[in-house]
C-alpha cells in the first residue's frame, strides 16, 4: 500500500516559505491499496489538494477522521470528490455521548461556517466508528479511542503487505511518573501500533512546551520515539507538527530526537508530499 | 491487550487522588489501587496484584454497624457491578494488616461513550470516630 502525506501540520494552517519543508496544510494523509482502493486520514487543509488528484473514475472513498478538533475537519468543504455525485463518499469518526458523527459534523458544514448543509451532498454517509474492527476494500481497520481531550480514535489499517497506525493526536506520555512508563496493557495506543510498519504519530512540542500544554493530547518527539520503540514499530513519522515550528527548528528537533533515544527503528521526516510504500522492504 | 482510555484515564487520576480508590474491570477483576487505598486495605497493590473479584470481596473481613458480616454481594462494589449502577454503603473492613477501619465507600459504574459498561471505581473515606 502506499501512504502519501498531504499535511502534516497540527492546530492550525502554517503556510509559508519558512515551513515549505515539512509543509503548512494541517491533517490529511492518503493511504492507497493495490487495486486502488483509497483511504483518507483525516479532513485538514491538505485534503483539498488530495481531492484534486483522485480520478473522478474511482467509485468510492472512505475518509477516517481521528476527532473533529478544527485542524482535522477544516479542508473537509473543500475536498472535491464530495460534490462528484459519480463518487460515493464515506466518513467515518466519532460520535459524542449525546450527538451522531453526521450532527457534531453539521456544526462546522453549515451556514454561518459554511455555506453548504452536509445533508445537500449528493452522496455522503456518515458512520460513527464502531467498536469492533471493519473492513474497507483490503484495508482491515480496528480504532481505539486514545489519549486527547475530546472523544478522538487512532486507527490501525491492516493490510496483506503491511500495517500502517495512524495516531495524529496523541498523549501516551500523559501520567508518567519520572519518566516509567506503565505495562503495555496501559499504554493509551498500544494494541493500535503493535508492530506497526510504518506508526504516524504527534510529535508537536518541544520538551519545554511540553511542560506548559500537559494534558493537551500531544506528544514530544521523545515521547513518540519511547512509544515506537515499546510498541515495536519499524518506522516513524512524526507528525502534527506545531505551527510556530520552521523547517528548521523541526530539522534539528527531528535530529535532537535521534541522537538522544537512539532509535532502533527507521525515522521519517513528515513532510507534506513524502510517499511511502508499505511491504516492498 | 490495551485496557479501555476511560479505564487508563481513570487510573492515571487515582494515582494523582488522596481519597482511596479501588479500578475493577467489568467482571469485577481487580486491575488496581492506589496508594491512599493501600493504607486502608493494609497491603500495597503491588504485592496483591491483579484478582479475581470473588477473591478481593472475601479477602477483606467486613462488618456492618452492628457487628454482623456483610456478605461479598452486598459490597457496593459488587452491587454497582451487577446492577451498573452507583452504589453506598459504611462499615468497617479488616485490612490484611489485621487493623478494623471504619469506613463510607461509593461506587460508580464507569460506562463509555455508548453507554458501555467499562468497569468500575470505588471510593473510600475512613469515618472519623
Amino acid at each position: 500500500m502506499r501512504v502519501t502525506l498531504f499535511g502534516t501540520r497540527g492546530s492550525v494552517a502554517a503556510p509559508g516559505p519558512e515551513t515549505a519543508g515539512y509543509g503548512g496544510n494541517t491533517s490529511a494523509v492518503e493511504v492507497c491499496g493495490k487495486d486502488g482502493t483509497i483511504l483518507v486520514l483525516d479532513a485538514g487543509t491538505g485534503i483539498r489538494r488530495l481531492g484534486l488528484q483522485v480520478l473522478s473514475s474511482i467509485p468510492r472513498i472512505d475518509i477516517l477522521l481521528t476527532h473533529l478538533h478544527m485542524d482535522h475537519i477544516q479542508g473537509l468543504g473543500f475536498f472535491g470528490p464530495l460534490y462528484n455525485p459519480g463518487i460515493e463518499v464515506h466518513i467515518w469518526g466519532p460520535s459524542s455521548s449525546t450527538l451522531s458523527l453526521e450532527a457534531r459534523l453539521s456544526r462546522y458544514l453549515s451556514p454561518p461556517l459554511f455555506p453548504v448543509h452536509l445533508r445537500d451532498l449528493p452522496r455522503l454517509t456518515c458512520h460513527p466508528v464502531p467498536r469492533t474492527p471493519f473492513d474497507v476494500g483490503p484495508f482491515h481497520v480496528r480504532t481505539a479511542l486514545i489519549c486527547h481531550p475530546g472523544p478522538t480514535v487512532g486507527y490501525r489499517i491492516e493490510a496483506k503487505e503491511g500495517i500502517v497506525a495512524y495516531l495524529s493526536d496523541h498523549e501516551p506520555a500523559l501520567g508518567l511518573r519520572n519518566g516509567q512508563w506503565p505495562g503495555k496493557d496501559w499504554i493509551s495506543g498500544y494494541d493500535l501500533a503493535m508492530e506497526a510498519d510504518l506508526l504516524i504519530h504527534d510529535a508537536q512540542y518541544t520538551d519545554e512546551q511540553y511542560k506548559r500544554c500537559l494534558g493537551w493530547g500531544h506528544s514530544t518527539y521523545q515521547h513518540a520515539f519511547e512509544f515506537a520503540a515499546r510498541v515495536g514499530a519499524k518506522e516513524i513519522i512524526p507528525f502534527h507538527h506545531d505551527p510556530s515550528h520552521d523547517d528548521a527548528t523541526l530539522d534539528f528537533l527531528l535530529e535532537e530526537a535521534v541522537r538522544r533515544c537512539q532509535p532502533g527503528f527507521k525515522v521519517s521526516g513528515g513532510r507534506e508530499g513524502a510517499v511511502f510504500e508499505v511491504g516492498l522492504s | 491487550m490495551t485496557h479501555p482510555i476511560q479505564i487508563i484515564l481513570t487510573r492515571q487520576l487515582a494515582g494523582y487522588l488522596s481519597v482511596p480508590f479501588f479500578l475493577v474491570d467489568p467482571k469485577g477483576k481487580l486491575l488496581f489501587y492506589n496508594e491512599p487505598a493501600e493504607a486502608v486495605l493494609g497491603r500495597r497493590f503491588d504485592e496483591t496484584g491483579v484478582m479475581p473479584a470473588e477473591e478481593w470481596s472475601s479477602i477483606f473481613t467486613v462488618v456492618d454497624d452492628d457487628g454482623r458480616a456483610v456478605p461479598p454481594n452486598d459490597l457496593p462494589l459488587m452491587i454497582t457491578l451487577t446492577k451498573r449502577r452507583p452504589a453506598y454503603s459504611r462499615f468497617f473492613i479488616k485490612g490484611l494488616d489485621g487493623v478494623v477501619r471504619h469506613v463510607e465507600v461509593a461506587a460508580i459504574p464507569i460506562s463509555g461513550l455508548q453507554d458501555e459498561f467499562l468497569g468500575a471505581a470505588a471510593m473510600f473515606w475512613e469515618v472519623p470516630e
